[in-house]
Protein backbone atom coordinates (compact mmCIF):
# COMPACT_ATOMS: atom_id res chain seq x y z
CA UNK A 1 0.00 0.00 0.00
CA UNK A 2 1.09 3.53 -0.43
CA UNK A 3 3.14 4.80 2.46
CA UNK A 4 0.98 7.88 2.39
CA UNK A 5 -2.03 5.72 3.06
CA UNK A 6 -0.25 3.96 5.85
CA UNK A 7 0.29 7.46 7.11
CA UNK A 8 -3.38 8.30 6.89
CA UNK A 9 -4.18 5.37 9.10
CA UNK A 10 -1.56 6.18 11.69
CA UNK A 11 -1.23 6.16 14.58
CA UNK A 12 -2.79 2.80 14.82
CA UNK A 13 -0.93 -0.19 16.17
CA UNK A 14 -3.09 -2.08 13.67
CA UNK A 15 -1.96 -4.44 10.96
CA UNK A 16 -2.67 -4.68 7.26
CA UNK A 17 -4.26 -7.98 6.28
CA UNK A 18 -4.49 -8.83 2.59
CA UNK A 19 -7.94 -9.84 1.34
CA UNK A 20 -7.61 -10.15 -2.42
CA UNK A 21 -4.87 -9.84 -4.99
CA UNK A 22 -6.17 -7.89 -7.98
CA UNK A 23 -3.04 -7.70 -10.16
CA UNK A 24 -0.03 -9.96 -10.28
CA UNK A 25 3.56 -8.92 -10.90
CA UNK A 26 3.32 -9.45 -14.67
CA UNK A 27 0.21 -7.31 -14.90
CA UNK A 28 1.92 -4.48 -13.00
CA UNK A 29 4.90 -4.73 -15.37
CA UNK A 30 2.68 -4.71 -18.47
CA UNK A 31 0.71 -1.74 -17.17
CA UNK A 32 4.01 0.13 -16.72
CA UNK A 33 5.06 -0.68 -20.28
CA UNK A 34 1.72 0.63 -21.53
CA UNK A 35 2.03 3.81 -19.44
CA UNK A 36 5.54 4.35 -20.82
CA UNK A 37 4.22 4.14 -24.38
CA UNK A 38 1.39 6.51 -23.51
CA UNK A 39 3.88 9.01 -22.09
CA UNK A 40 5.94 8.89 -25.29
CA UNK A 41 2.83 9.19 -27.42
CA UNK A 42 1.24 12.03 -25.45
CA UNK A 43 4.45 14.09 -25.42
CA UNK A 44 5.53 13.16 -28.97
CA UNK A 45 8.81 11.78 -27.70
CA UNK A 46 10.74 12.47 -24.55
CA UNK A 47 11.99 15.98 -25.25
CA UNK A 48 12.06 17.91 -21.93
CA UNK A 49 10.41 15.03 -20.06
CA UNK A 50 11.56 14.35 -16.48
CA UNK A 51 10.25 11.60 -14.21
CA UNK A 52 9.76 12.23 -10.50
CA UNK A 53 8.77 9.51 -8.04
CA UNK A 54 6.84 10.34 -4.90
CA UNK A 55 8.54 9.04 -1.74
CA UNK A 56 8.30 6.28 -1.02
CA UNK A 57 5.69 4.21 -2.90
CA UNK A 58 6.18 5.93 -6.25
CA UNK A 59 9.96 5.72 -6.36
CA UNK A 60 10.44 2.14 -7.52
CA UNK A 61 7.65 2.58 -10.10
CA UNK A 62 9.33 5.73 -11.39
CA UNK A 63 12.67 3.90 -11.64
CA UNK A 64 11.08 1.10 -13.66
CA UNK A 65 9.35 3.64 -15.85
CA UNK A 66 12.64 5.39 -16.61
CA UNK A 67 14.21 2.03 -17.54
CA UNK A 68 11.32 1.14 -19.85
CA UNK A 69 11.41 4.60 -21.48
CA UNK A 70 15.10 4.07 -22.16
CA UNK A 71 14.34 0.76 -23.89
CA UNK A 72 11.56 2.27 -25.99
CA UNK A 73 13.15 5.54 -27.07
CA UNK A 74 16.83 5.07 -26.25
CA UNK A 75 16.75 8.22 -24.15
CA UNK A 76 17.73 8.47 -20.48
CA UNK A 77 15.20 10.86 -18.97
CA UNK A 78 16.25 12.74 -15.81
CA UNK A 79 14.96 11.04 -12.69
CA UNK A 80 14.31 12.50 -9.25
CA UNK A 81 12.39 11.78 -6.09
CA UNK A 82 10.37 14.08 -3.88
CA UNK A 83 9.05 13.86 -0.34
CA UNK A 84 6.11 16.15 0.24
CA UNK A 85 5.74 15.82 4.01
CA UNK A 86 6.49 19.50 4.61
CA UNK A 87 3.85 20.57 2.08
CA UNK A 88 0.96 18.51 3.41
CA UNK A 89 -2.20 20.27 4.55
CA UNK A 90 -2.81 17.90 7.45
CA UNK A 91 0.28 18.75 9.52
CA UNK A 92 -0.97 18.99 13.06
CA UNK A 93 -4.03 16.89 12.31
CA UNK A 94 -2.08 13.66 12.27
CA UNK A 95 1.55 12.66 12.58
CA UNK A 96 3.47 13.72 9.49
CA UNK A 97 7.07 12.72 9.00
CA UNK A 98 9.22 12.76 5.89
CA UNK A 99 9.87 9.24 4.65
CA UNK A 100 13.02 10.03 2.74
CA UNK A 101 15.14 12.97 1.70
CA UNK A 102 14.05 14.68 -1.51
CA UNK A 103 16.51 14.18 -4.37
CA UNK A 104 15.73 16.46 -7.29
CA UNK A 105 19.07 17.24 -8.94
CA UNK A 106 17.71 19.28 -11.85
CA UNK A 107 15.66 22.39 -12.56
CA UNK A 108 12.06 21.65 -13.47
CA UNK A 109 11.39 25.05 -15.02
CA UNK A 110 9.83 24.60 -18.47
CA UNK A 111 10.11 20.79 -18.31
CA UNK A 112 7.38 18.21 -18.73
CA UNK A 113 7.22 16.64 -15.29
CA UNK A 114 5.76 13.14 -15.05
CA UNK A 115 4.88 12.63 -11.39
CA UNK A 116 4.68 8.95 -10.42
CA UNK A 117 2.91 7.43 -7.42
CA UNK A 118 1.60 3.98 -6.63
CA UNK A 119 -1.95 4.78 -5.51
CA UNK A 120 -4.11 7.83 -6.19
CA UNK A 121 -6.65 8.24 -3.41
CA UNK A 122 -7.78 11.59 -1.97
CA UNK A 123 -5.41 13.62 -4.17
CA UNK A 124 -3.94 15.45 -1.19
CA UNK A 125 -0.45 14.05 -1.69
CA UNK A 126 -0.51 15.19 -5.31
CA UNK A 127 -1.69 18.65 -4.25
CA UNK A 128 1.25 18.81 -1.83
CA UNK A 129 3.59 17.73 -4.62
CA UNK A 130 2.28 20.49 -6.91
CA UNK A 131 2.99 23.03 -4.18
CA UNK A 132 6.47 21.57 -3.70
CA UNK A 133 7.12 21.94 -7.44
CA UNK A 134 5.90 25.53 -7.38
CA UNK A 135 8.56 26.31 -4.77
CA UNK A 136 11.24 25.04 -7.12
CA UNK A 137 10.35 26.66 -10.39
CA UNK A 138 7.62 26.70 -12.99
CA UNK A 139 7.16 23.35 -14.64
CA UNK A 140 5.95 23.58 -18.25
CA UNK A 141 3.52 20.68 -17.84
CA UNK A 142 2.85 18.33 -14.94
CA UNK A 143 1.39 14.92 -15.74
CA UNK A 144 0.38 12.30 -13.21
CA UNK A 145 1.02 8.57 -13.60
CA UNK A 146 -0.33 6.10 -11.01
CA UNK A 147 -0.51 2.33 -10.87
CA UNK A 148 -3.89 2.33 -9.14
CA UNK A 149 -6.66 4.92 -9.08
CA UNK A 150 -8.88 3.90 -6.22
CA UNK A 151 -11.29 6.85 -6.26
CA UNK A 152 -12.50 8.89 -3.25
CA UNK A 153 -10.95 12.13 -4.45
CA UNK A 154 -11.22 15.12 -2.12
CA UNK A 155 -9.69 17.60 -4.57
CA UNK A 156 -10.14 18.30 -8.30
CA UNK A 157 -7.16 16.19 -9.35
CA UNK A 158 -7.12 13.52 -12.06
CA UNK A 159 -4.42 11.17 -13.32
CA UNK A 160 -3.08 11.27 -16.91
CA UNK A 161 -1.83 7.68 -16.96
CA UNK A 162 -3.46 4.89 -14.94
CA UNK A 163 -2.41 1.26 -14.48
CA UNK A 164 -5.78 0.15 -13.19
CA UNK A 165 -8.98 1.79 -12.01
CA UNK A 166 -9.90 -0.02 -8.83
CA UNK A 167 -13.19 0.70 -7.03
CA UNK A 168 -12.59 0.45 -3.27
CA UNK A 169 -14.25 1.14 0.02
CA UNK A 170 -12.83 4.14 1.80
CA UNK A 171 -11.61 2.11 4.75
CA UNK A 172 -9.78 -0.45 2.63
CA UNK A 173 -6.10 -0.22 1.86
CA UNK A 174 -4.40 -0.85 -1.48
CA UNK A 175 -0.88 -2.22 -1.50
CA UNK A 176 1.26 -1.97 -4.65
CA UNK A 177 4.52 -3.89 -4.93
CA UNK A 178 6.42 -5.45 -7.81
CA UNK A 179 4.65 -8.69 -6.93
CA UNK A 180 1.27 -7.20 -7.60
CA UNK A 181 -1.62 -5.19 -6.22
CA UNK A 182 -3.50 -6.24 -3.10
CA UNK A 183 -6.62 -4.95 -1.39
CA UNK A 184 -6.82 -5.46 2.34
CA UNK A 185 -8.06 -4.18 5.64
CA UNK A 186 -6.54 -2.71 8.73
CA UNK A 187 -7.34 -4.97 11.62
CA UNK A 188 -6.93 -4.29 15.28
CA UNK A 189 -4.76 -6.88 16.94
CA UNK A 190 -5.77 -8.86 20.00
CA UNK A 191 -3.10 -7.10 21.97
CA UNK A 192 -4.47 -3.73 20.97
CA UNK A 193 -8.03 -4.80 21.79
CA UNK A 194 -6.85 -5.76 25.26
CA UNK A 195 -5.42 -2.31 25.78
CA UNK A 196 -8.55 -0.44 24.78
CA UNK B 1 12.09 16.99 29.68
CA UNK B 2 9.94 15.23 27.15
CA UNK B 3 6.51 15.01 28.64
CA UNK B 4 3.87 13.31 26.51
CA UNK B 5 0.46 14.34 27.70
CA UNK B 6 1.91 15.95 30.75
CA UNK B 7 -0.49 16.91 33.48
CA UNK B 8 0.44 20.24 34.87
CA UNK B 9 0.08 21.49 38.38
CA UNK B 10 -1.69 24.65 37.33
CA UNK B 11 -4.24 22.75 35.32
CA UNK B 12 -3.12 23.81 31.85
CA UNK B 13 -4.86 21.33 29.57
CA UNK B 14 -2.42 18.92 27.95
CA UNK B 15 -2.96 18.80 24.23
CA UNK B 16 -1.44 15.55 23.29
CA UNK B 17 -2.85 12.97 25.61
CA UNK B 18 -4.52 10.43 23.35
CA UNK B 19 -2.19 10.71 20.42
CA UNK B 20 0.83 10.26 22.61
CA UNK B 21 -0.38 6.97 23.96
CA UNK B 22 -1.64 5.92 20.53
CA UNK B 23 1.73 6.46 19.02
CA UNK B 24 3.34 4.06 21.43
CA UNK B 25 0.41 1.69 20.94
CA UNK B 26 0.73 -2.01 20.92
CA UNK B 27 1.77 -3.60 17.69
CA UNK B 28 1.12 -7.09 16.55
CA UNK B 29 0.92 -9.42 13.62
CA UNK B 30 -2.39 -10.85 12.52
CA UNK B 31 -3.04 -14.05 10.65
CA UNK B 32 -3.03 -13.51 6.93
CA UNK B 33 -6.17 -14.89 5.38
CA UNK B 34 -7.42 -15.49 1.85
CA UNK B 35 -5.32 -15.41 -1.27
CA UNK B 36 -2.48 -13.43 0.24
CA UNK B 37 -0.70 -16.20 2.08
CA UNK B 38 2.17 -16.40 -0.41
CA UNK B 39 3.17 -12.79 0.05
CA UNK B 40 2.66 -12.95 3.79
CA UNK B 41 5.77 -11.02 4.78
CA UNK B 42 4.77 -7.96 2.80
CA UNK B 43 1.15 -8.06 3.83
CA UNK B 44 1.36 -6.39 7.19
CA UNK B 45 3.12 -3.37 8.50
CA UNK B 46 4.21 -2.24 11.89
CA UNK B 47 3.77 1.26 13.23
CA UNK B 48 7.14 2.19 14.68
CA UNK B 49 6.55 5.88 15.18
CA UNK B 50 8.28 7.43 18.16
CA UNK B 51 5.94 8.93 20.74
CA UNK B 52 4.78 12.46 20.21
CA UNK B 53 6.69 14.90 22.39
CA UNK B 54 5.71 18.26 23.79
CA UNK B 55 8.76 19.89 25.29
CA UNK B 56 12.51 19.74 24.77
CA UNK B 57 14.17 20.61 28.04
CA UNK B 58 17.05 18.17 28.30
CA UNK B 59 18.95 15.68 26.21
CA UNK B 60 18.42 13.22 29.05
CA UNK B 61 14.77 12.88 28.11
CA UNK B 62 15.45 12.30 24.42
CA UNK B 63 16.82 8.81 24.44
CA UNK B 64 19.09 7.46 21.73
CA UNK B 65 16.11 6.85 19.43
CA UNK B 66 14.85 10.38 19.97
CA UNK B 67 18.23 11.84 19.03
CA UNK B 68 18.46 9.65 15.93
CA UNK B 69 14.93 10.69 14.93
CA UNK B 70 16.01 14.36 15.08
CA UNK B 71 19.11 13.47 13.00
CA UNK B 72 16.91 11.82 10.36
CA UNK B 73 14.57 14.81 10.23
CA UNK B 74 17.59 17.11 10.02
CA UNK B 75 18.75 15.25 6.90
CA UNK B 76 15.48 16.23 5.23
CA UNK B 77 15.83 19.86 6.33
CA UNK B 78 19.46 19.96 5.19
CA UNK B 79 18.13 19.26 1.70
CA UNK B 80 15.52 22.00 2.12
CA UNK B 81 18.16 24.57 3.09
CA UNK B 82 20.16 23.87 -0.07
CA UNK B 83 17.25 24.83 -2.32
CA UNK B 84 17.12 28.17 -4.11
CA UNK B 85 14.13 29.01 -1.89
CA UNK B 86 15.06 27.35 1.41
CA UNK B 87 11.57 27.48 2.85
CA UNK B 88 8.67 25.04 3.28
CA UNK B 89 5.10 25.73 4.42
CA UNK B 90 5.16 23.02 7.10
CA UNK B 91 4.33 25.22 10.12
CA UNK B 92 2.23 27.82 8.34
CA UNK B 93 -0.07 29.51 10.83
CA UNK B 94 1.90 28.46 13.90
CA UNK B 95 3.58 31.01 16.13
CA UNK B 96 6.94 30.55 17.80
CA UNK B 97 7.97 32.99 20.54
CA UNK B 98 11.60 33.41 21.52
CA UNK B 99 11.97 34.52 25.12
CA UNK B 100 15.56 35.39 25.94
CA UNK B 101 16.22 36.59 29.45
CA UNK B 102 19.96 36.41 28.86
CA UNK B 103 21.96 37.99 26.06
CA UNK B 104 22.32 35.86 22.94
CA UNK B 105 22.30 36.64 19.29
CA UNK B 106 23.32 33.46 17.55
CA UNK B 107 20.94 31.08 19.28
CA UNK B 108 18.00 33.45 19.02
CA UNK B 109 18.69 34.26 15.36
CA UNK B 110 19.17 30.58 14.65
CA UNK B 111 15.79 29.66 16.16
CA UNK B 112 14.06 32.56 14.44
CA UNK B 113 15.57 31.65 11.08
CA UNK B 114 14.52 28.04 11.60
CA UNK B 115 10.95 29.05 12.44
CA UNK B 116 10.76 31.37 9.42
CA UNK B 117 12.04 28.66 7.07
CA UNK B 118 9.15 26.53 8.29
CA UNK B 119 6.77 29.44 7.53
CA UNK B 120 5.89 29.89 11.20
CA UNK B 121 5.33 33.37 12.60
CA UNK B 122 7.94 34.57 15.05
CA UNK B 123 7.51 36.69 18.16
CA UNK B 124 10.64 38.03 19.80
CA UNK B 125 11.01 38.90 23.44
CA UNK B 126 14.28 40.19 24.82
CA UNK B 127 14.73 41.04 28.46
CA UNK B 128 16.50 44.35 27.88
CA UNK B 129 13.59 45.98 26.04
CA UNK B 130 10.73 44.46 28.03
CA UNK B 131 8.76 44.89 31.19
CA UNK B 132 11.14 42.42 32.87
CA UNK B 133 13.31 45.45 33.57
CA UNK B 134 10.26 47.03 35.24
CA UNK B 135 10.15 44.12 37.65
CA UNK B 136 7.63 41.76 36.06
CA UNK B 137 8.09 38.17 37.21
CA UNK B 138 9.03 35.39 34.82
CA UNK B 139 5.68 33.75 35.41
CA UNK B 140 3.71 36.86 34.49
CA UNK B 141 5.90 37.43 31.45
CA UNK B 142 5.50 33.96 29.98
CA UNK B 143 1.80 33.78 30.82
CA UNK B 144 1.27 37.05 29.00
CA UNK B 145 3.12 35.82 25.94
CA UNK B 146 1.28 32.50 26.05
CA UNK B 147 -2.04 34.33 26.24
CA UNK B 148 -1.32 35.94 22.87
CA UNK B 149 -1.67 32.50 21.36
CA UNK B 150 1.60 30.77 20.61
CA UNK B 151 2.47 27.19 19.77
CA UNK B 152 6.05 27.05 20.96
CA UNK B 153 8.15 29.06 23.37
CA UNK B 154 11.91 29.04 23.00
CA UNK B 155 13.34 30.13 26.31
CA UNK B 156 16.79 31.06 27.56
CA UNK B 157 17.18 31.91 31.21
CA UNK B 158 20.07 32.45 33.60
CA UNK B 159 18.53 30.10 36.16
CA UNK B 160 18.88 26.35 35.76
CA UNK B 161 15.44 24.75 35.60
CA UNK B 162 13.54 27.87 34.54
CA UNK B 163 12.18 26.23 31.35
CA UNK B 164 10.85 23.32 33.40
CA UNK B 165 8.96 25.76 35.62
CA UNK B 166 7.61 27.50 32.54
CA UNK B 167 6.06 24.24 31.30
CA UNK B 168 3.73 24.47 34.30
CA UNK B 169 2.58 27.94 33.35
CA UNK B 170 2.03 27.82 29.60
CA UNK B 171 0.13 25.66 27.13
CA UNK B 172 2.76 26.00 24.41
CA UNK B 173 5.58 23.57 23.73
CA UNK B 174 8.65 24.74 25.62
CA UNK B 175 12.12 24.48 24.11
CA UNK B 176 15.13 25.04 26.34
CA UNK B 177 17.61 27.32 24.57
CA UNK B 178 20.00 27.27 27.52
CA UNK B 179 19.17 27.46 31.22
CA UNK B 180 21.86 28.54 33.65
CA UNK B 181 24.48 25.84 34.03
CA UNK B 182 21.99 23.06 33.30
CA UNK B 183 21.51 22.22 29.62
CA UNK B 184 21.45 23.51 26.06
CA UNK B 185 19.92 20.57 24.21
CA UNK B 186 19.66 22.02 20.70
CA UNK B 187 23.39 22.85 20.78
CA UNK B 188 24.16 19.20 21.54
CA UNK B 189 21.84 18.01 18.77
CA UNK B 190 23.46 20.29 16.20
CA UNK B 191 26.90 19.16 17.36
CA UNK B 192 25.93 15.50 16.89
CA UNK B 193 24.58 16.35 13.45
CA UNK B 194 27.76 18.24 12.53
CA UNK B 195 30.03 15.39 13.57
CA UNK B 196 27.85 12.90 11.74
CA UNK B 197 27.96 15.08 8.63
CA UNK B 198 31.76 15.41 8.81
CA UNK B 199 32.06 11.64 9.12
CA UNK B 200 29.74 11.17 6.14
CA UNK B 201 32.09 13.10 3.89
CA UNK B 202 34.84 10.83 5.10
CA UNK B 203 32.95 7.55 4.63
CA UNK B 204 32.26 7.87 0.88
CA UNK B 205 28.93 9.58 1.48
CA UNK B 206 27.70 6.84 3.77
CA UNK B 207 25.86 8.35 6.75
CA UNK B 208 27.16 6.70 9.93
CA UNK B 209 24.42 5.35 12.17
CA UNK B 210 25.84 7.00 15.27
CA UNK B 211 29.08 8.21 16.86
CA UNK B 212 30.15 4.77 18.03
CA UNK B 213 33.84 4.38 18.79
CA UNK B 214 34.68 8.09 18.55
CA UNK B 215 36.86 9.62 21.25
CA UNK B 216 35.68 13.14 21.99
CA UNK B 217 37.37 15.57 24.37
CA UNK B 218 35.41 18.49 25.80
CA UNK B 219 37.88 21.12 26.93
CA UNK B 220 37.29 24.14 29.13
CA UNK B 221 34.96 25.39 31.80
CA UNK B 222 33.05 22.15 32.33
CA UNK B 223 31.74 23.29 35.70
CA UNK B 224 29.70 26.21 34.38
CA UNK B 225 28.91 24.82 30.95
CA UNK B 226 25.40 23.79 29.97
CA UNK B 227 26.80 22.93 26.56
CA UNK B 228 29.13 20.39 28.16
CA UNK B 229 26.28 18.76 30.08
CA UNK B 230 24.04 18.36 27.06
CA UNK B 231 26.92 17.20 24.88
CA UNK B 232 28.15 14.59 27.38
CA UNK B 233 24.66 13.09 27.38
CA UNK B 234 24.17 13.27 23.62
CA UNK B 235 27.64 12.06 22.58
CA UNK B 236 27.54 9.11 24.93
CA UNK B 237 23.95 8.22 24.01
CA UNK B 238 25.24 7.87 20.44
CA UNK B 239 28.10 5.64 21.53
CA UNK B 240 31.06 8.01 21.74
CA UNK B 241 33.60 7.97 24.56
CA UNK B 242 33.78 11.39 26.18
CA UNK B 243 36.75 12.72 28.11
CA UNK B 244 36.47 16.01 30.00
CA UNK B 245 39.57 18.20 30.12
CA UNK B 246 39.84 21.14 32.52
CA UNK B 247 41.88 22.54 35.36
CA UNK B 248 40.60 21.25 38.70
CA UNK B 249 38.95 24.58 39.48
CA UNK B 250 36.76 24.36 36.38
CA UNK B 251 35.80 20.70 36.80
CA UNK B 252 32.53 19.85 38.60
CA UNK B 253 33.01 18.76 42.21
CA UNK B 254 31.72 15.30 41.39
CA UNK B 255 31.39 13.43 38.11
CA UNK B 256 29.53 10.55 39.68
CA UNK B 257 26.99 9.09 37.31
CA UNK B 258 28.42 10.88 34.27
CA UNK B 259 29.43 8.50 31.49
CA UNK B 260 32.85 10.17 31.13
CA UNK B 261 36.48 10.13 32.13
CA UNK B 262 38.32 13.27 33.18
CA UNK B 263 41.84 14.60 33.01
CA UNK B 264 43.74 17.82 33.59
CA UNK B 265 46.40 17.05 31.03
CA UNK B 266 45.32 17.92 27.51
CA UNK B 267 48.69 17.23 25.87
CA UNK B 268 48.70 13.62 27.08
CA UNK B 269 45.54 12.68 25.14
CA UNK B 270 45.75 14.89 22.03
CA UNK B 271 46.96 12.10 19.76
CA UNK B 272 44.03 9.78 20.48
CA UNK B 273 41.16 12.24 19.89
CA UNK B 274 38.72 12.13 16.98
CA UNK B 275 37.01 15.34 18.04
CA UNK B 276 38.24 18.18 20.23
CA UNK B 277 35.37 20.31 21.48
CA UNK B 278 36.44 23.65 22.96
CA UNK B 279 34.21 25.56 25.35
CA UNK B 280 34.23 29.29 25.75
CA UNK B 281 35.79 30.55 28.95
CA UNK B 282 32.79 32.39 30.32
CA UNK B 283 34.40 35.26 32.15
CA UNK B 284 30.91 36.51 33.10
CA UNK B 285 30.23 33.31 35.00
CA UNK B 286 33.60 33.19 36.73
CA UNK B 287 32.43 34.98 39.87
CA UNK B 288 35.27 33.67 41.94
CA UNK B 289 38.88 33.63 40.85
CA UNK B 290 39.22 30.22 39.24
CA UNK B 291 41.98 30.95 36.78
CA UNK B 292 45.25 32.76 37.40
CA UNK B 293 44.94 34.42 34.01
CA UNK B 294 43.49 33.87 30.56
CA UNK B 295 47.02 33.72 29.18
CA UNK B 296 47.88 30.85 31.46
CA UNK B 297 44.70 29.06 30.39
CA UNK B 298 45.67 29.49 26.77
CA UNK B 299 49.15 28.16 27.48
CA UNK B 300 47.85 25.01 29.18
CA UNK B 301 44.49 24.32 27.51
CA UNK B 302 44.20 26.52 24.44
CA UNK B 303 44.29 24.87 21.03
CA UNK B 304 47.56 26.32 19.78
CA UNK B 305 49.21 25.58 16.48
CA UNK B 306 51.54 23.10 18.20
CA UNK B 307 48.59 21.25 19.77
CA UNK B 308 46.67 21.25 16.50
CA UNK B 309 49.69 19.60 14.86
CA UNK B 310 49.71 16.92 17.56
CA UNK B 311 46.10 15.95 16.75
CA UNK B 312 45.27 13.06 14.45
CA UNK B 313 45.27 14.10 10.80
CA UNK B 314 41.50 13.84 10.47
CA UNK B 315 40.55 15.08 13.95
CA UNK B 316 37.68 17.58 14.06
CA UNK B 317 37.79 20.90 15.91
CA UNK B 318 34.52 22.28 17.29
CA UNK B 319 33.41 25.25 19.35
CA UNK B 320 29.86 26.34 20.24
CA UNK B 321 30.75 30.03 19.82
CA UNK B 322 31.28 32.80 20.44
CA UNK B 323 34.99 31.98 20.06
CA UNK B 324 37.47 34.04 21.97
CA UNK B 325 40.55 33.85 19.78
CA UNK B 326 43.72 33.79 21.82
CA UNK B 327 42.05 32.07 24.80
CA UNK B 328 40.44 28.75 23.85
CA UNK B 329 41.89 28.72 20.37
CA UNK B 330 44.68 30.40 18.49
CA UNK B 331 43.54 32.62 15.65
CA UNK B 332 45.34 30.60 12.98
CA UNK B 333 43.86 27.31 14.20
CA UNK B 334 40.32 28.69 14.18
CA UNK B 335 40.59 29.10 10.41
CA UNK B 336 41.98 25.65 9.61
CA UNK B 337 39.85 23.32 7.47
CA UNK B 338 39.53 20.92 10.43
CA UNK B 339 37.53 23.59 12.22
CA UNK B 340 33.79 22.95 11.95
CA UNK B 341 32.75 26.16 13.68
CA UNK B 342 30.93 27.75 10.73
CA UNK B 343 29.42 24.39 9.84
CA UNK B 344 28.02 24.21 13.37
CA UNK B 345 26.32 27.57 12.87
CA UNK B 346 24.81 26.52 9.54
CA UNK B 347 23.63 23.22 10.99
CA UNK B 348 22.12 25.04 13.97
CA UNK B 349 19.35 26.35 11.75
CA UNK B 350 18.76 22.93 10.20
CA UNK B 351 18.60 21.04 13.48
CA UNK B 352 16.34 23.68 15.06
CA UNK B 353 13.99 23.32 12.10
CA UNK B 354 13.91 19.61 12.89
CA UNK B 355 13.25 20.24 16.58
CA UNK B 356 10.43 22.71 15.88
CA UNK B 357 8.88 20.40 13.31
CA UNK B 358 9.26 17.43 15.64
CA UNK B 359 7.44 19.21 18.45
CA UNK B 360 4.81 21.07 16.42
CA UNK B 361 4.38 19.11 13.21
CA UNK B 362 5.16 15.47 13.40
CA UNK B 363 2.89 14.62 16.29
CA UNK B 364 -0.84 15.17 16.05
CA UNK B 365 -1.94 18.06 18.21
Amino acid sequence: MADRERGLTRPSGRVFVARSHVMDGDEVRRALVRIAHEIVERNRGLQDVVVIGLQTGGVWLAERLVAILREIEGTAVPFGTIDVAFYRDDIGLRPVLPEEVTDLPFDITGRTVVLVDDVLFTGRTVRAALEAFAARGRAGVVQLAVMVDRGHRELPIRPDFVGKNLPTRRDELVDVTEKGVTIGDLLTTDKERGVR
Amino acid sequence: MIVPGMTTSTGTPPRLTDQASDATGAIGVAEVTGAGAAAAEEDFFVDHRVPAVRHLLSIADLDRDGILEIMRLSDAFAEVSERPIPKVPALRGRTVATVFMEPSTRTRLSFETAAKRLSADVMTFTAATSSAVKGESLRDTVETIDAMGIDAMVIRHHSSGAPLRVTNWVGASVINAGDGTHEHPTQALLDCFTIREALTARHDGEIPADLKGLRIAIVGDIKHSRVARSNVLAFSALGAQVVLVAPATLMPASLEGWPVTATGDLDAILGELDVIYLLRIQSERLGEVLLPSLDEYHWRYGLTRARADALKKDALVMHPGPMIRGVEISPEVADLPASLVTRQVRNGVIVRMAVLFHLLGSGAM
